[in-house]
């Protein structure tokens, strides 16, 4: 059974329609790319996919769990994780508790005992401590730690993003256009990680990205959006080599 | 061996600060430098220092701007004053200014709790006007309310003590805008810092516990909480309140320490609550140590300058514009590094850089 599967999904923005009948299904530990030209619709399908918008009509299973129309912090709760185009980390705080705001959900303490220092506090606090240095540890992030989130480097903020996210032990991890404003060697170095991450976790990932590069290098499979429909989908190569596609990219 | 963490080394110090601070003003007060002035004002010394770092917690940690930290105030005060009065036989003093601080403090958690419902779906200057249109309600009612207590139970009404219709055994607890009279003297510096110490303890660790650095999430980045599972209503409100009821155990203390108590624009109006926010701001949005460090020196101020009589708040003003550039703007946070360099050595500046 598919990880993913997406039926009929549509949203419509007063007269807009942004979405219009979206199928996908992703199997478990595809590495998953969806292209098309700027306003096709696909960071609105992030959106739908995560709850951010309610979707007007169609559903959306992840792992044969029906979570259409699910509040955000379900959704995440049910295993889907996300970054954003526009990086979006808590910038003021250290690195290492960003990624711990990501493992709240997984390691708890009341409010009360965190106050009064109860035993459970420093228990609880030392597991997210190790299991927070180990992501960052697997993303090359370690010696930040103590940084603030804001004064890392460009590259380092999208890969604690993705640490951060990973945090939350998904499922799914969707990627919003990950190698935005990196120059080559950083667009590398993040497809290996994007690689090591879908090996090390046994992930399975799904990412917006327009870097032709990148997506001819990492992803098995793709879905090309257009004005909201689906252009174009299946195995990479093939879709790539599509003249349909080629048209929408580059005109004709 | 353990390395202290930093937070846990900034956090000490604090502690410290305040600890020293204690000591040096009773070795003053015992060897009789401390004017009789200076002395009656410890306890609003106290008072202020806790309003302060509860609002930093509302201000700083959760980053909305609340202008109503009066309000919980006045909240605490009466509820607590009510209290106190009412037992004010029947308990002896220490027990009964303990359990005066729970009620304050649990009474200004609910107010502001029900407060944060509504208040909390807003933002920025929005957030600011509401909860400063709340604090000035709750002032106000405070002020127009008149209690009693007789055999039957507790009475109240909004028009005048006759209206209360109590027996005869009655006693008036809260008489409109004359507020409460007699609340027992209960308080004072020792308690005054103890209770700063308390409210260090519970904001440090709310701060840096799973609990704060949900609400820090939240105020970074509201969107990006979300996805990560933060439940961003739940937390926003935790904050408030804790915050709020902080704001009461101060009001406790300060209606313990005067013998009248009204509900007067002056002591919790939006004047007040404004006051709090100076303290907090030019202590450092988020820097609870700074907070302490503001609220003491705002209060001291137009005390040491009262010889100047007329130019004084004209003074206070000035002192407080140059405090704010120095503090906080750009050119000024660069001098001060850079003569920070000079002083320390380049050692501890490569360090921080």
């Amino acid at each position: 059974m598919a990880l993913l599967e997406v039926k009929n999904l549509g949203i419509s923005f007063g007269g807009l329609r942004a979405v219009n009948a979206f199928d996908i299904t992703i199997e478990k530990g595809q590495l998953y790319g969806l292209i098309g030209p700027n306003g096709a619709g696909k960071t609105t399908i992030f959106n739908l996919l995560t709850g951010v918008y309610q979707p007007d009509e169609g559903a959306v299973i992840l792992d044969g769990v029906n979570i259409t129309g699910k509040k955000t912090i379900d959704i995440c709760k049910a295993g889907i994780a996300r970054t954003f185009q526009n990086i979006r980390l808590f910038g003021d705080m250290p690195v290492l508790d960003n990624v711990k705001v990501g493992l709240h959900n997984h390691h708890s303490y009341s409010t009360l005992e965190g106050i009064l220092r109860l035993p459970r506090y420093y228990k609880v606090e030392k597991e997210m401590n190790e299991k927070a240095m180990e992501l960052l540890k697997v993303f090359g992030l370690e010696e930040f730690a103590e940084y603030k989130a804001e004064n890392l480097p460009y590259g380092q903020q999208r890969k604690l993003e993705i640490a951060r996210a990973m945090a939350t032990a998904p499922k799914l991890l969707l990627l919003d256009e990950p190698a935005a404003g990196m120059n080559p060697n950083e667009t590398k170095e993040l497809m290996d990680t994007i690689q090591f991450v879908r090996d090390h976790f046994d992930m399975t990932i799904l990412l917006i990205e327009h870097d032709m590069k990148l997506v001819s290098g990492i992803c098995e499979k793709l879905t090309v959006l257009n004005f909201g429909e689906i252009l174009a989908q299946g195995v990479t190569q093939e879709v790539l080599n599509n003249p349909e596609v080629i048209t929408a990219y580059l005109g004709s | 061996m353990k390395k202290l963490s930093k937070t846990t080394k900034n956090n000490l110090i604090t502690y410290g600060m305040v600890i020293l601070a204690y000591i040096i003003v009773q070795l003053l007060v015992s060897t009789g430098h401390v004017s009789s002035l200076v002395q009656g004002l410890l306890v609003p010394f106290c008072t202020y220092v806790i309003v302060a770092v509860a609002l930093n917690l509302t201000v700083g940690i959760l980053g909305e701007l609340s202008l109503g930290h009066a309000g919980f105030m006045c909240v605490g005060a009466f509820s607590s004053a009510v209290f106190s009065l009412a037992f004010k036989e029947a308990l002896p003093s220490g027990l009964r200014f303990f359990l005066a601080l729970l009620i304050g403090a649990a009474a200004a958690a609910l107010i502001g709790f029900l407060v944060g419902i509504p208040v909390l779906r807003l933002k920025g200057d929005y957030l600011a006007i509401v909860t400063l249109a709340f604090g000035e309600i709750i002032k106000n009612i405070i002020n127009a309310l008149y209690l009693g207590v007789d055999s039957n139970g507790l009475h109240f009404t909004m028009k005048d003590a006759l209206s209360l219709n109590m027996e005869e055994d009655g006693m008036v607890l809260i008489k409109g805008a004359q507020g409460v009279t007699g609340t027992p003297n209960d308080s004072n510096f020792t308690i005054g810092v103890i209770l700063i110490l308390v409210t260090l303890f519970i904001v440090l660790n709310f701060i840096n516990s799973r609990t704060g650095r949900a609400v820090m999430s939240i105020r970074d980045n509201r969107i990006a909480a979300e996805s990560v599972g933060i439940n961003v209503t739940k937390y926003k409100l935790i904050a408030f309140t804790v915050s709020a009821s902080l704001a009461g155990v101060a009001g406790v203390l300060y209606a313990h320490n005067l013998s009248t108590l009204n509900a007067l624009p002056k002591n919790f109006g939006y004047n007040m609550s404004i006051m709090i926010l100076v303290f907090v701001v030019l202590g450092g949005i988020g820097n609870i140590r700074g907070s302490i460090i503001a609220a003491v020196l705002l209060t001291l101020l137009p005390e040491v300058l009262r010889g100047l009589s007329d130019y004084r708040m004209l003074i206070y003003s000035i002192v407080l514009i140059a405090m704010m550039i120095f503090n906080w703007s750009p050119n000024a946070i660069f001098f001060r590094k850079r003569l920070g360099q000079r002083f320390v050595g380049s050692k501890r500046a490569k360090k921080e850089a």
